[in-house]
């Protein structure tokens, strides 16, 4: 009994060692361990994937929570890039976006060509919806657009697709090999949703630059990053492994998880 | 740490020990298996939390975050000042100079702006993204295992032996809170009034009310419990309620670790590495009568 003692006294003191260790390297140690691509990173992303079946479970194609008019008490806070200084934008905004297009490819039936006016004689959606950013904040705003589905519809999705992927007009990082513009993706099931609309208005106004002119997607039930700005090309894709690094975003490329629905 | 054993061991004679009646199993596998769980996930989630907190450092009260107008409760920044770069933390518009921990720390000569300090968060550095991994892998770990403790208590009778509230318990209250100020404590196989309080407060108060108010930040559980923000009273106020009973979490650690310390680190140990427990010697007609348990 007393060997059984001791060698618990032991095993205490040693645990309690390793933890205040642990303690004592200000978790630096963990550091090392959570890069993008490290195995045990790797391992805690799975989680998101639990996450996004979860939550596309529970889910379903219910809706996001709208607002009333009274709830707007302010202009929406505009986040990321807020003027893009790419020429080819600045070139599009002296313009008013008359030679704007939104390319509509990849796996579809009918590739499309659209502009602003085009968009805006389709059938259009308002909602007043709070936004969500990633950093914590909220702010509820009223959105006008044109349904995400409606323009897939009129390309004709191949049933090979399971992702949109949306490509933008502003720079939003600069790389070895040339500027990053701006990336992300989602799933059908999100793209087809009743509230996920490509917005050309706010709060009954134009879009301003700021917020995405001409043209952002809403995305109701996710963090605001999934919804990008400023659109240029939306491509119906099968996978993403080869766009940008892989993981379906720029965001998402340095280590935000690709689904925002939490 | 070794005087204490050599003394415990010195009232232990090697003997007693294998029928040694004061030594009692006391926590089932389900318990200890499930607090060490809690205790890692909760480490992680704390520090990853705080950095999450990092990316935003002001709460609010509300359905959104004022920025046309306020509704900011708390913030911590830093600002320039004549003596140089502070860091403030302000509640309700009271501010106060925080410098060193909240708003402006690190090391001599490289502090930087950061709300909470490098050393409180996971990763050290400034990184949202990957705190969020961290943050919501374990959320998944503690849920899980809040409801496996939940399912085993509710079979193994934990619960109902040893956390349900009796009559009783409301009775030793006062002296439950003198003892506890005079750090007399009585080692019996049941627990006293406010141990049952603290245990079950957290159990059934803080740690279901920190999944709601964190489902209730979700957007995507939004769409599913629409009324969630709407009892709780909006996003923000989601958010702020869970930034305090993280604050209320901590408090209940830091004097959980203490009660240990005044109870008896070793003992309070074993318990909830092995089950096994060492109560008190049965009373021998001493002034201090054992109270019926």
């Amino acid at each position: 009994m007393a060997k059984f003692v001791i060698s618990r006294r032991k095993f205490l003191t040693s645990a309690s060692l390793g933890v205040s260790g642990i303690m004592l390297s200000g978790c630096d140690a963990f550091d090392s361990q959570l890069r993008v691509g490290d195995g045990l990173r790797s391992f805690l992303e799975g989680a998101n994937g639990l996450t996004w079946r979860a939550q596309r479970l529970l889910a379903g194609d219910s809706l996001a929570p709208e607002f009333t008019e009274a709830d707007i008490r302010q202009p929406q806070r505009p986040n990321g890039v807020t003027a893009p200084d790419d020429d080819v934008y600045k070139g599009l905004l002296a313009n008013n976006f008359a030679d704007w297009r939104l390319e509509v490819s990849g796996l579809v039936e009918k590739p499309l060509s659209l502009t602003r006016e085009q968009l805006m004689n389709m059938p259009s959606r308002t909602q007043i919806t709070r936004h969500d950013c990633v950093e914590g904040w909220s702010c509820i705003a009223k959105w006008t657009g044109t349904p995400l589905s409606l323009v897939l519809d009129q390309a004709v999705v191949k049933p090979q697709a399971r992702y949109v992927m949306f490509h933008c007009l502003d720079t939003i990082d600069r790389s070895l090999s040339g500027d990053i513009k701006y990336y992300g993706s989602i799933d059908l099931i999100d793209a087809r949703h009743p509230q996920t609309i490509l917005a050309y208005g706010l709060n009954g106004k134009p879009l301003p630059v700021e917020n995405g002119a001409p043209l952002r997607v809403r995305v109701e039930r996710q963090i605001g990053y999934k919804m990008p700005k400023y659109l240029r090309k939306i491509e119906l894709v099968d996978g993403f492994a080869t766009i940008g690094g892989g993981r379906g975003g720029y965001w998402e490329d340095n280590g935000y998880d690709w689904y925002g629905g939490i | 740490m070794e005087s204490v054993a050599r003394s415990q061991s010195a009232i232990e004679p090697d003997t007693a020990a294998p029928k040694d009646a004061t030594l009692i199993y006391r926590q089932s596998r389900w318990t200890r298996l499930t607090h060490w769980l809690w205790a890692i996930s909760l480490f992680f989630m704390l520090l990853s939390g705080l950095q999450i907190f990092n990316a935003r450092p002001q709460l609010y009260i509300g359905k959104e975050s004022g920025f046309a107008y306020d509704n900011t409760i708390f913030a911590i920044g830093a600002e320039n000042t004549a003596n140089g770069p502070r860091g403030y933390t302000e509640i309700f518009g009271k501010r106060f100079d925080t410098t060193g921990v909240l708003g402006w720390s690190g090391p001599a000569g490289r502090e930087t702006s950061r709300a909470f300090p490098s050393w409180a968060t996971i990763p050290s550095y400034y990184d949202l993204g990957t705190a969020r991994v961290v943050h919501f892998f374990f959320a998944w770990i503690l849920t899980t295992t809040l409801v496996v403790w939940l399912v085993a208590s509710l079979i193994n009778g934990h619960l109902r032996r040893d956390l349900a509230p009796r009559i009783d318990d409301l009775r030793r209250l006062p002296r439950d809170i003198a003892d506890h100020a005079r750090f007399k404590f009585r080692h019996r196989r049941e627990y006293n009034t406010l141990q049952k309080m603290a245990y079950g407060g957290v159990m059934f108060v803080l740690l279901p009310l920190m999944i709601i108010t964190g489902l209730a930040m979700s957007p995507s559980m939004n769409a599913v419990l629409p009324f969630l923000n709407d009892l709780l009273g909006g996003r923000q106020t989601a958010r702020t309620i869970h930034f305090i009973v993280m604050l209320l979490l901590v408090a209940f650690f830091i004097i959980h670790i203490l009660m240990i310390f005044a109870a008896g680190p070793i003992n309070e140990l074993r318990s909830i590495i092995t089950g096994w427990y060492r109560t008190d010697p049965p009373a021998h007609g001493s002034k201090t009568p054992q109270r019926s348990a």
